[in-house]
C-alpha cells in the first residue's frame, strides 16, 4: 500500500448546485418564478406573506412551499389565504436540517401544483447562516430583517446579506420603542452589500408592504415567461 | 452550525472521488468569507465520516484570506472584513477575488501496490 494525493478542486456544494439547476429547469418549463424568502426565526416572513397575499396579486397565481424543521404552524396560517401551500419538513428524512437545500425542494416537486401557479414563494427555515449557502433553484433571494434584531446583523451574517437582492426591513412600527438606530443599520448594510434594494415595512400594520408587492410584480414579469 | 452541512458536502464530494479506496486525508480550501469555524468543521467531519471509507481521515483546512478588487480604480486590498467599498475611491463596484471558496482541494488515498491502471 502507498499513499497518494489526488487533486480534486471541486466546490463542495457542486452536488447541491447541480440539483438546484435541475429544479430551476423544471420551474422554468412551467413558467413559474421562484422566490427564496429567508430570515432569522421570528423576523416576520409568514406575517409578511399573509399581508402580501391577503389580496389577489394582479392575477398572479401564488403558491407557497413552507420550510420548517417540524410542524405546520406557518402552513396552517397561510392556508387561510386559500392559496396552495405545501409543507416541507426537514425533520423526517432530512436530519432536521436548519435550512432547505436543492434536494429537499426536489423531493417536494411532485406535490407542488406547478401548472396552476405563476409564482412560488419558498419560505426557508428561519436561520441567517445555512440557507444562504444552499441554492434551491430560485430566481431571486429576498431576506427579511426585523429592526428588533439590532444594527449589527449585516456585519455578523455578511453572506446572507450579500446574497439577497432585496432586504425587507420589517417591524418599523416598533422603531419608536427601540434603541435601534436605522441609519446605523443602513450604514452596516451598505458596507456589506452596497446598493442592495431596501424596503422599510411593517407587516403588522401594512406600512410599506406595497413596495414588496410592486417588486414581486416586476420580478414575475422579468422571469416568469415560459421557456 | 453550518459546519455540519459543509462537513456533509465535503464528505460526499470526497467519497465520489475516492471510489473504494480508503481515504487518509481531505484538503479543503475555505475562504474567510464562508465563516467556517475550523474546530467545528473538524468535529462534524469526524462524526459524518464514521462508517464510510473516510472514517478517521484527517481534515486539512486551508484558509483563504478575502481579497477584493475595485473595478472603478483597479485597486486591490484585503478588507477590514466585511467592508465592500473601495477604501481609495469609495466605489461600490467591487468584485471578490478570493475568500468565497469552499472547495475540496485534494484527497489522500491508500492505493495497493502494482495495481496501477494507467489512469493518472
Amino acid at each position: 500500500m502507498h499513499r497518494s494525493k489526488v487533486r480534486i478542486v471541486e466546490d463542495a456544494l457542486d452536488a447541491n448546485n447541480t440539483i438546484a439547476r435541475a429544479n430551476r429547469a423544471d420551474f422554468d418549463c412551467h413558467g413559474v418564478t421562484v422566490l427564496n424568502l429567508m430570515s432569522a426565526p421570528g423576523a416576520g416572513k409568514t406575517t409578511l406573506l399573509e399581508r402580501l397575499l391577503a389580496e389577489p396579486l394582479e392575477g398572479i397565481r401564488v403558491g407557497v412551499l413552507e420550510g420548517d424543521v417540524q410542524g405546520s404552524y406557518d402552513s396552517d396560517r397561510l392556508a387561510a389565504l386559500h392559496i396552495p401551500v405545501t409543507q416541507l419538513n426537514t425533520d423526517p428524512g432530512f436530519g432536521a436540517e436548519c435550512h432547505l437545500d436543492a434536494n429537499m425542494v426536489r423531493s417536494a416537486l411532485p406535490s407542488l401544483p406547478l401548472a396552476e401557479i405563476d409564482l412560488l414563494v419558498v419560505e426557508n427555515v428561519g436561520n441567517l447562516v445555512c440557507p444562504a449557502e444552499f441554492r434551491v433553484g430560485e430566481d431571486a433571494r429576498v431576506m427579511v430583517c426585523a429592526v428588533t434584531e439590532g444594527e449589527d446583523k449585516p456585519l455578523k451574517y455578511p453572506l446572507m446579506f450579500r446574497t439577497c437582492e432585496v432586504v425587507v426591513i420589517n417591524k418599523i412600527d416598533l422603531l419608536d420603542h427601540l434603541d435601534f438606530e436605522l441609519d446605523r443599520f443602513l450604514y452596516n448594510l451598505d458596507a456589506v452589500h452596497p446598493g442592495v434594494e431596501q424596503m422599510l415595512v411593517s407587516a403588522r400594520t401594512g406600512e410599506g408592504v406595497e413596495q414588496v408587492r410592486d417588486w414581486l410584480l416586476r420580478l414575475t414579469a422579468r422571469t416568469g415567461v415560459p421557456a | 452550525m453550518h459546519e455540519l452541512s459543509i462537513a456533509t458536502a465535503v464528505l460526499n464530494t470526497a467519497l465520489r472521488h475516492a471510489g473504494d479506496r480508503p481515504v487518509t486525508a481531505v484538503g479543503v480550501r475555505a475562504g474567510r468569507f464562508r465563516q467556517v469555524v475550523p474546530e467545528s468543521l473538524r468535529f462534524y467531519f469526524e462524526v459524518v465520516a464514521r462508517d464510510t471509507p473516510l472514517e478517521g481521515a484527517r481534515l486539512e483546512l486551508i484558509e483563504v484570506p478575502v481579497r477584493l478588487l475595485c473595478r472603478a480604480c483597479r485597486g486591490e486590498w484585503e478588507p477590514d472584513w466585511p467592508l465592500f467599498r473601495c477604501p481609495d475611491c469609495a466605489s461600490a463596484n467591487v468584485s471578490v477575488l478570493a475568500g468565497e471558496e469552499l472547495e475540496v482541494e485534494y484527497i489522500e488515498v491508500e492505493e495497493k501496490e502494482a495495481t496501477c491502471t494507467g489512469a493518472r
